[in-house]
């Protein structure tokens, strides 16, 4: 079994309100923190943990703390970025519905580390419910002392608010959710300033992911030295996967990154095996942007070495034969799934969500997406692979915020480890439309396991 | 500025139309309250919310300017926002939206089958409502089920590991709701 540090309790009965998770031990980082520790030396035990953004970008969490600026009389703000929409991404959801004890008692820390009064919780529109459960959470954590003036009799106040979004992928970039809880588009701001400097309301803001800030409290509980001896290298602590597609148990998992690619997928522990005896011919394995790889340079790098489950592993060879950790948003694909139908959908995808402001990605992901269409609907033209590579050049940090790059790389990863079955897509279109490309050689040459 | 909106460009006749009650009144002051002074605009997104929920479904201009006038935000602010994002409907809709997920991970998984079993069933495409009013067909992008795939979206809670059973009794189940209500 795996350590678990987040989802340990998260299914004894009762979890989800504040006696059970109080009895359970919860609430116990609010009292160290707010009775024994001051704010700085929050922000030095999470640098010493080396957690890093659980959002996707990796960033060192303690660092971006420790940029936060303190002007006098400027009230400054955490915001719990809630607003998950990578696809193949659902661990937050799964986190704030089962266990909203865990995030808040993370927001209540890390509001008194960076001296927030008012946080706020900003949540995809789509989880309705979930901003139910929270919102009752709240009023539970209220009433039992945990937010509202003087908490613990510690004199710090704070307030936790959730803030719903309202459809819109790009949200989940940080100064875009800003804008977007200012009532405004959620068009990304050009950095700088950064928001540690100029955030919400043009104050300090500090936006932390879900995943991140509920990782504070074992952090506090356990101290940063501890945490961090926990994983390998710079991918410290334990990390949320949500694992979809073609697998026999689809769900999410925590694991503690010293885990192989290879046992996640096949272990019953885990995703359990490719579904339906099926063989696993290639696997996106950090959320829709990050590149997709084939069965053989997911198991092995291209050193032939084992891949496992952590940050330098997964991006192990670069983009020319890695990926990236991302959000964790592990999508596996059978030998039945074609790789030109699977990079449309998310083509349009990122289509739909470009908010507009950039030309490359405005332009480009509506082009790209209609190439795509052509070639998966058998009129394709052989010229019509290196135009899609082309226009994803060109995309690729031309734009104001990542979202460009996240619609480039699936394109570009699509094309360099399965040009053939683009080709192939071109010369037989009606062949195309009949049958998959299925595994082809993408396995070679190591093997691949067949479940049951 | 923040002058409320100009009578003589919104007769009153139609802005009498979409009203608050006093309860929910209460909630958009509640709702205000969560944001700085003066940063009242910062409740646009939940308010235009409420205002959908309240006003059958989807957000018409008048419905938009009374947002506009309860947050002292010019009309055009809440205009550019309720067609920037993608759960504010600005057309009428059923009275049960179907919000069916179409990205990878749902594909995967067969959600084009659902799709199609849904079109056949209702006789509407992607986009359209059925005759009687009752129910809308949407395609969504990833809605972050993905684990639960294929699913969809239906009012506030999630459907998921759809079947086209499953999709049958969702079915039956709006329309017993319905008559219930009528």
């Amino acid at each position: 079994m795996g350590m678990k540090l987040l989802l340990e309790k998260a299914h004894v009965e009762g979890i989800r309100h504040f006696e059970a998770y109080r009895r359970e031990g919860g609430y116990r980082s609010v009292e160290k923190a707010l009775k024994e520790m001051s704010p700085e030396a929050i922000v030095e035990e999470v640098k010493k943990s080396g957690l890093r953004g659980r959002g996707g970008a990796g960033f060192p969490a303690g660092m971006k703390w420790s940029f936060i600026a303190k002007p006098e009389g400027v009230p400054r703000h955490l915001v719990c970025n809630a607003d998950e929409s990578e696809p193949g991404t659902f661990k937050d959801r799964y986190l704030m519905e089962f266990l909203p004890h865990l995030l808040l008692e993370g927001l209540i820390v890390s509001s008194y580390a960076l001296g927030s009064h008012a946080t706020y919780i900003y949540i995809r529109g789509e989880y309705a419910w979930i901003a139910t459960i929270l919102e009752t959470a709240i009023a539970e954590a209220k009433a039992n002392g945990m937010l509202g003036n003087n908490i613990l009799g510690s004199g710090f106040d704070c307030e936790i608010y959730v803030h719903r979004g309202a459809g819109a992928y790009i949200c989940g970039e940080e100064t875009a959710l800003i804008e977007s809880l200012e009532g405004k588009r959620g068009n990304p701001r050009i950095k700088p300033p950064f928001p540690a400097i100029q955030g919400v309301w043009m104050r300090p803001t500090v936006v932390n992911n879900v995943e991140t800030l509920a990782a504070v409290v074992p952090i506090i509980n356990m101290g940063g030295e501890e945490y961090a001896k926990i994983g390998v290298g710079k991918s410290t602590g334990t990390k949320l996967i949500s694992a979809c597609g073609n697998i026999n148990k689809p769900g999410v998992y925590e694991i503690d990154m010293t885990i192989s690619v290879e046992e996640f997928i096949y272990s019953d522990e885990y995703c359990g095996g490719i579904a339906n005896g099926k063989r696993l011919k290639a696997c996106i394995p950090g959320g829709s942007s990050v590149p997709i790889l084939p069965a053989n340079l997911l198991l092995k790098t291209a050193k032939g070495e084992t891949r496992f489950m952590n940050y330098e592993s997964l991006s192990d060879g670069g983009f020319a034969s890695g990926s990236m950790m991302g959000s964790g948003g592990f999508i596996v694909l059978d030998e039945d799934q074609c790789i030109v139908k699977n990079t449309y959908t998310l083509a349009r995808f990122y289509r739909h969500e470009s908010c507009g402001q950039c030309s490359p990605c405005r332009e480009g992901t509506g082009w790209m997406e209609k190439i795509l269409w052509r070639l998966e609907n058998g009129e394709g033209k052989e010229t019509d692979i290196d135009l899609l590579w082309d226009i994803q050049r060109r995309i690729e940090g031309n734009t104001i915020c990542p979202l460009g790059d996240a619609a480039a790389w699936p394109v570009a990863a699509a094309i360099r480890h399965f040009r053939d079955e683009f080709e192939w897509h071109v010369r037989e279109p009606q062949e195309a439309k009949r049958r998959n490309y299925g595994l082809a050689h993408y396995a070679d040459p190591i093997h691949v396991p067949v479940a049951g | 500025m923040h002058k409320l909106l100009n009578e003589q460009s919104i007769p009153a006749r139609e802005y009498d139309m979409v009203k608050f009650s006093e309860n929910d009144l209460a909630k958009v002051q509640e709702i205000v309250a969560h944001y700085p002074d003066g940063k009242q605009k910062s409740a646009l997104l939940p308010v235009l919310h409420l205002a959908q929920d309240t006003f059958g479904g989807w957000l018409s201009s008048e419905t938009m300017d009374y947002v506009a006038s309860l947050l002292q935000i010019e009309p055009i602010e809440v205009y550019e926002v309720a067609t920037f994002y993608s759960m504010y409907h600005l057309k009428p809709v059923g009275k049960y939206v179907f919000e069916v997920c179409q990205t990878g991970p749902c594909m995967l998984r067969g959600c084009d089958d659902i799709i199609q079993y849904i079109t056949q069933t209702l006789g509407i495409r992607a986009g359209e409502t059925t005759a009687d009013g009752l129910f809308t067909l949407k395609t969504v992008e990833c809605l972050g089920a993905c684990g639960y795939a294929p699913m969809m979206q239906l009012g506030k809670y999630y459907r998921e590991h759809l079947t086209k059973e499953k999709v049958d009794a969702i079915i039956a189940e709006c329309r017993k709701t319905a008559a219930e209500q009528n």
